[in-house]
């Protein structure tokens, strides 16, 4: 273990905050830049975020396919993607993840074809850490950043927080560009590996002033062993659910089949077989994806003839698509010297209003994460520190008014209780969304206003994901309550079909006032890499 | 959650206390480490692929408690199956990484 305390306060060129697939990425692509950098982790770089626990399998087409894949994704995305933005992401994927060769190992299949586009979790963040790692990176693990610093004239120059394994002590890196690679949020429901995506980077970007784009699409879900976090969904492609009655529930093939679990799961318990996975699949499935049998080994179930209870977990913005809004093609967030990569992004200018999820995701974090790990090493070119600098938290670090114990947990739960039941967040009402928002409001204006939570380091953490979880959860219903039509992942009840006139993205900004605004689609800047 | 940390078979090395994403346990001078904060467990498994010693068992319940019992653990065969699965440090080359067949798979249960 490494010992910091009493406290760390280091100069870097760049200063990346989050330690998943986009940020590992981002890293390593500012080092090779040149830039000094630094990457500070809530949990272990390796480990934590959603990367590490799933196998993420990449956009990846060969380029004569490309044009097809192109049309047939811009289609599906229901008008909000920008076919330019996938072109880049698709060619930059394909140029890029092989070089991760000299730290993972590409199987090769029966043919002895090296097969790059499906990775698995803990290899490739093990991987993507030693890349970071040989290139100079210096890897801060359990060091959750807290709030961005910046200059009077807006310019972000560093973050601070604390290291939760060495005491709570404080760190503060002061540095010349800032890379917010903190991942989605699924507002701590059971995603396999999302615990520690909290939202952080969206209420930290936004504290800087800059938007966020795409929030009311997180209305989705994926299906686990109930009680369970497996939410790996392979297996599930021959699943056969049944009623409380045992009654085989009919899903219709497709991208909305959730849609009818989550019906029969409002009506009463689901359960699943597996028993249509064929026998060749079965016997290797332990080699695809370790994880996916251990719950049944566990429990003592034969998943592929007994039937099990299943849950739904929402995915919130991690297959969702909703982020910080992105300005240029260096992933710019329009505050200078703040860009974004990742889940921390929203994804909907290669995804659109439908989930990125299985493909698009992976390839959008690798690729944003090298643009935001470039454009930020070149803003940092020539940087001086010594700037004055202030830190930018609010909620959960500064409150407004006199200082009383807040129920962290409770506000916490709120927001859970809010996002997660399908009956609020899946099937939406306009009427349900406004009482979300006003459980939400309420919960956020007593966390705001009074919260701060004793010395501990600890609790400080737990409070500012609380207010970052919060502040989410209020962009989204209130993206929701702005788009009065069903598009991809936001659907209502009142009104289910698309409405041409909302062929647009939202954009929203402001913490307690918030306001949305229509986006129209940017054509894509010059400087595209 | 997390339900065991098997004192005999650790060996120290803290590999845990590192490798865990939401910082569940705590090193303690000269002995295992202690499982500290068990309620921030996420059930993620991964605190068991870094353990070399196979010390650690994850319970798949991630919403409540399970009782377990050390001594039919060890006899389970369940310790360390994760790690093995994964082919890591001495299994590497016995399980091969066989992931790129999920693709494959996908195709085959849309009948294609
Ligand atoms: C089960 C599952 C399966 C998936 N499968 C696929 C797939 O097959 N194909 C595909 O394209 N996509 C898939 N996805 C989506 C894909 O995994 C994500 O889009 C991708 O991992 C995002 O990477 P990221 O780096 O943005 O986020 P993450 O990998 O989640 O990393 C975010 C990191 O930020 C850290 N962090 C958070 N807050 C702070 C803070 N305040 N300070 C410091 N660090 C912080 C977290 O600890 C975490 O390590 C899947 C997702 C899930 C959940």
């Amino acid at each position: 273990m490494r010992s910091v305390a009493p406290g760390l306060a280091l100069r870097r060129d760049v200063l990346v905050i989050g330690g998943g697939m986009a940020g590992a990425w981002a890293a390593a692509e500012a080092a090779r830049q040149g830039a000094s950098v630094v990457l500070a982790e809530k949990g272990y770089c390796g480990t934590s975020g959603v990367t590490a626990t799933a196998g993420p399998g990449h956009w990846w087409v060969p380029p004569e396919g490309r044009r097809a894949a192109i049309a047939a994704r811009n289609e599906a995305a229901l008008g909000l993607a920008d076919p330019q933005w996938m072109e880049r992401v698709l060619e930059e994927t394909w140029r890029s993840l092989p070089g991760l060769a000299r730290h993972y190992d590409f199987p090769r299949d029966e043919k002895g074809q090296v097969q790059y586009r499906a990775l698995r979790g803990p290899e490739y963040m093990r991987a993507l850490r030693a890349q970071a790692e040989e290139l100079g990176v210096l890897i801060l693990d359990h060091c959750p950043a807290l709030e961005l610093l910046a200059e009077e004239n807006g310019r972000v120059g560093g973050a601070r927080g604390l290291c939760r394994q060495d005491a709570d002590a404080p760190w503060q890196v002061e540095a010349g560009a800032t890379v917010l690679a903190t991942g989605g949020t699924a507002f701590l429901s059971g995603l396999l590996g999302a615990r520690n995506n909290t939202g952080d980077g969206y209420l930290m970007g936004a504290e800087a002033g800059a938007q966020l784009s795409g929030l009311e699409f997180t209305g989705i879900y994926t299906v686990a062993p109930a009680r369970s976090t497996m939410t790996r969904s392979m297996s599930y492609a021959f699943a056969t659910y049944y009623d409380a009655d045992g009654h085989e529930i009919v899903v219709p093939p497709g991208p909305d089949n959730t849609a009818t679990l989550a019906r029969a799961l409002l009506a009463g318990p689901v359960t699943c077989s597996l028993h249509r996975m064929p026998e060749a699949v079965r016997a290797r499935l332990h080699l695809v994806s370790p994880n996916v049998m251990l719950p049944f080994v566990r429990w003592g179930i034969d998943p592929f003839r007994d039937r099990f209870p299943v849950t739904l977990h929402t995915d919130g913005t991690i297959r969702g698509t909703g982020g910080l809004r992105i300005v240029d093609a260096e992933c710019g967030t329009g505050i200078p010297g703040l860009f974004a990569a990742g889940d921390a992004a929203s994804r909907e200018l290669i995804a659109g209003a439908i989930s990125g999820g299985g493909a698009q995701n992976s390839a959008w974090a690798l690729s944003s994460g090298l643009w935001a790990g470039r454009g930020a090493a070149r803003f940092a070119r020539g940087w001086r520190p010594g700037a004055r600098l202030r830190g930018l938290g609010q909620a959960g670090l500064r409150p407004l008014r006199a200082v009383r114990p807040v129920e962290i947990e409770a506000a916490r739960a709120t927001v859970l209780g809010e996002m997660q039941p399908y009956d609020k967040n899946f099937f939406r009402t306009q009427a349900g969304l406004r009482r979300s928002r006003a459980v939400l409001d309420t919960a956020w204006g007593e966390l705001r206003d009074h919260a701060l939570p004793g010395h501990g380091g600890r609790e400080r953490l737990r409070a500012r994901e609380a207010a970052a979880l919060l502040a989410t959860a209020r962009w989204s219903v209130t993206a929701a309550l702005a788009r009065a039509e069903s598009r991809g992942l936001h659907r209502l009840e009142d009104i289910p079909r698309i409405v041409p006139d909302f062929a647009h993205r939202l954009l929203v900004d402001g913490i307690d006032t918030i306001r949305v605004t229509p986006d129209h689609v940017p054509a894509l800047p010059e400087t595209a890499a | 959650m997390i339900e065991l940390l098997l004192e005999e078979q650790c060996t120290g090395c803290n590999a845990c206390v590192t490798a865990c994403p939401t910082d569940v346990f705590e090193a303690v001078p000269g002995a295992p480490p202690r499982i500290a904060r068990v309620e921030d467990c996420q059930t993620c498994f991964m605190c068991e692929l870094y353990c070399t010693a196979d010390a650690l068992y994850v319970s798949p319940d991630a919403e409540g408690r399970t009782p377990v019992e050390p001594a039919a653990l060890l006899a389970s065969g369940l310790l360390g199956q994760f790690r093995r699965h994964s082919g890591w440090h001495e299994w590497q080359g016995h399980y091969p990484n066989e992931h790129w067949r999920m693709d494959a798979i996908f195709r085959l249960a849309r009948g294609g």
